[in-house]
């Protein structure tokens, strides 16, 4: 289990307002953590600095070790890893192709083999089309695919921008799921930005709400969902 | 029917210089999206580095893997150095640093060595085989396809079989997810540049004994049809390359041997305005687009 520390992180575009300012959270000890917030609130914002490809004032800490300065990359081979908004398939590369990608430093020979194998007993739809091109795999497949390839890899975060964007209630529903259950099988730690926050706070331990770059809310999942004043003001139902 | 056996049989190997050198372009657009138009001038100086030293040695193998070595070490020095000051978010600037190498390197060479052709020999006669009493490919040029082809298949290998070309795939289709997966996009982006202007320089110096002989713009017009090919082939596509480079160097030698060779670049450039007209993107460009 890792924690992941956000001490005063500052983002700010061009000469314009931060869109993050100062922000602190904690995230720990295999928490799914549901970060909530309207368009523009900070939340892509907030992942994209905490994997160093935005730049960024404040610290930021993985189980301890300062991760400021250091590169994307480094971030991720310490033990962070983040499912972008869009699905991120490498298009031109097989499903395989791109599992193994996901695998590549972490893993080895027979163990990447295996690595792989696991990934496809976890979305069985992506074992059937091992060889096809990310190219042609549906909105759905093109998610799981991108969650088996940041799995893959065995993180201590695992940061998830929108999962659920343009999918059916039905898929939505199997990724959470899958989520969830290995979250709670590794005890891995889960930031999860969502505008569907039925679906986020179903699965979540802890929610936090963003508006303007501030947090305005942080408390047990079942509590925000349960709170209809913060529901209404800031979540928009 | 000999002279179009043996037109055709030169116009193999003459492709397959084109095609390697066309590969060379291919590499390095699809690892910094950069149209490299010091190409040329940098596998220039990798031969005059394999002329000194087969003159000093007395060996062509040896010239020729110092000349591979040269290219991948120019290429790292290119894309460290002066193609690290500018913005890479337009291809532009990196295309004015090329130009700019071009003149810096050629006329470095020049002040060196001078301007003069130098004779290089081929290590294989040039004397053209008789298969009964038709002439067909001299020795070297049966070297230079099976040199040329060995080296296509190696990347071929290297690019879809291993894990180092997984990472150079990947990181030059999707750079920023590429780093999201803990790919050293930059060292992959440097490894591309080491790789393409090796393979160039190995097209140069296959050029080289068949031309007038070594001078600083002994590859200019491997260049200018290397292009034509790359992008008729595609800019994208290795296939492209090297079908487009096989095509074309049969082109060229059957324009040249039963036109003129003062036509074989107005055959070229046609070929080039018909696929563009046709197919813009080149005849093996990529259908999808990316979309995510």
């Amino acid at each position: 289990m890792s924690t992941l520390t956000i001490e005063d992180l500052t983002v700010a575009y061009g000469d314009g307002a931060p869109v993050l300012d100062g922000l602190d959270l904690h995230i720990g000890d295999g928490t799914v953590l549901a970060l909530l917030g309207a368009n523009g609130a900070g939340k892509t914002t907030l992942l994209r600095a905490l994997t160093g490809l935005v730049p960024a004032g404040g610290r930021v800490l993985l189980d301890g070790a300062d991760l400021t300065g250091t590169a994307t990359e480094d971030r991720v081979r310490g033990g962070l890893a983040l499912v972008p908004e869009g699905r991120s398939t490498v298009v031109e590369l097989t499903v395989e192709e791109n599992l193994r990608l996901g695998a590549l430093w972490r893993h080895r020979g027979a163990a990447r083999r295996a690595a792989v194998a696991e990934m496809y007993e976890l979305f069985e739809p992506l074992a059937r089309r091992r060889h096809a091109p990310g190219h042609t795999l549906s909105g759905g497949e093109r998610q799981m695919l991108a969650l088996a390839r940041a799995l893959i890899a065995r993180p201590d975060v695992l940061l998830l921008d929108e999962p659920s964007l343009g999918l059916a209630p039905l898929v939505v529903a199997q990724l959470l799921g899958v989520l969830r259950e290995t979250a709670s099988r590794r005890g891995l730690t889960v930031l999860l930005a969502e505008q569907n926050v039925t679906g986020a706070l179903s699965v979540a331990d802890r929610g936090v709400v963003l508006s303007l770059g501030e947090v305005v809310a942080d408390r047990p999942a079942a509590a925000l969902a349960a709170d209809p004043a913060l529901r209404h003001a800031y979540l928009g139902f | 029917m000999d002279r179009l056996v043996f037109l055709l049989s030169t116009g193999l190997a003459r492709g397959a210089v084109l095609a390697l050198f066309a590969l060379s372009l291919v590499i390095v657009w699809r690892a910094a999206r950069v149209i490299n138009f010091a190409q040329a001038a940098m596998a220039i100086v990798a031969v005059y580095v394999a002329f000194a030293l087969t003159a000093a040695s007395g060996s062509y193998w040896l010239g020729l893997a110092g000349a591979l070595a040269a290219g991948a070490v120019l290429g790292a020095l290119v894309e460290r150095g002066p193609l690290k000051l500018v913005p890479r978010d337009t291809p532009l600037p990196g295309m004015i640093v090329a130009i700019g190498l071009v003149m810096v390197l050629q006329s470095g060479l020049a002040i060196a060595f001078g301007p003069d052709h130098r004779p290089v020999r081929a290590p294989f006669s040039q004397r053209p085989f008789l298969l009964g009493d038709i002439p067909v490919l001299s020795a070297y040029a049966l070297f230079v396809l099976l040199l040329a082809g060995g080296v296509m298949a190696v990347l071929a290998l290297l690019f879809g079989r291993t894990s180092l070309g997984l990472q150079l795939r990947a990181a030059a289709f999707a750079p920023e997810t590429s780093r999201l997966l803990g790919v050293r996009v930059p060292r992959m982006v440097t490894a591309g540049w080491m790789l393409s202007v090796a393979t160039a320089a190995l097209a140069a110096l296959l050029l080289v004994p068949t031309e007038l002989g070594l001078n600083p713009h002994a590859a200019d017009l491997l260049f200018v049809n290397a292009f034509a090919v790359a992008v008729v082939g595609g800019l994208d596509s290795p296939l492209g390359a090297l079908i487009a480079g096989l095509a074309v160097g049969v082109l060229v030698s059957l324009v040249t041997g039963y036109v003129s060779a003062a036509a074989a670049p107005l055959a070229v450039l046609g070929l080039l305005t018909a696929v563009l007209l046709v197919r813009p993107g080149g005849l093996f460009a990529a259908k999808e687009a990316r979309s995510a």
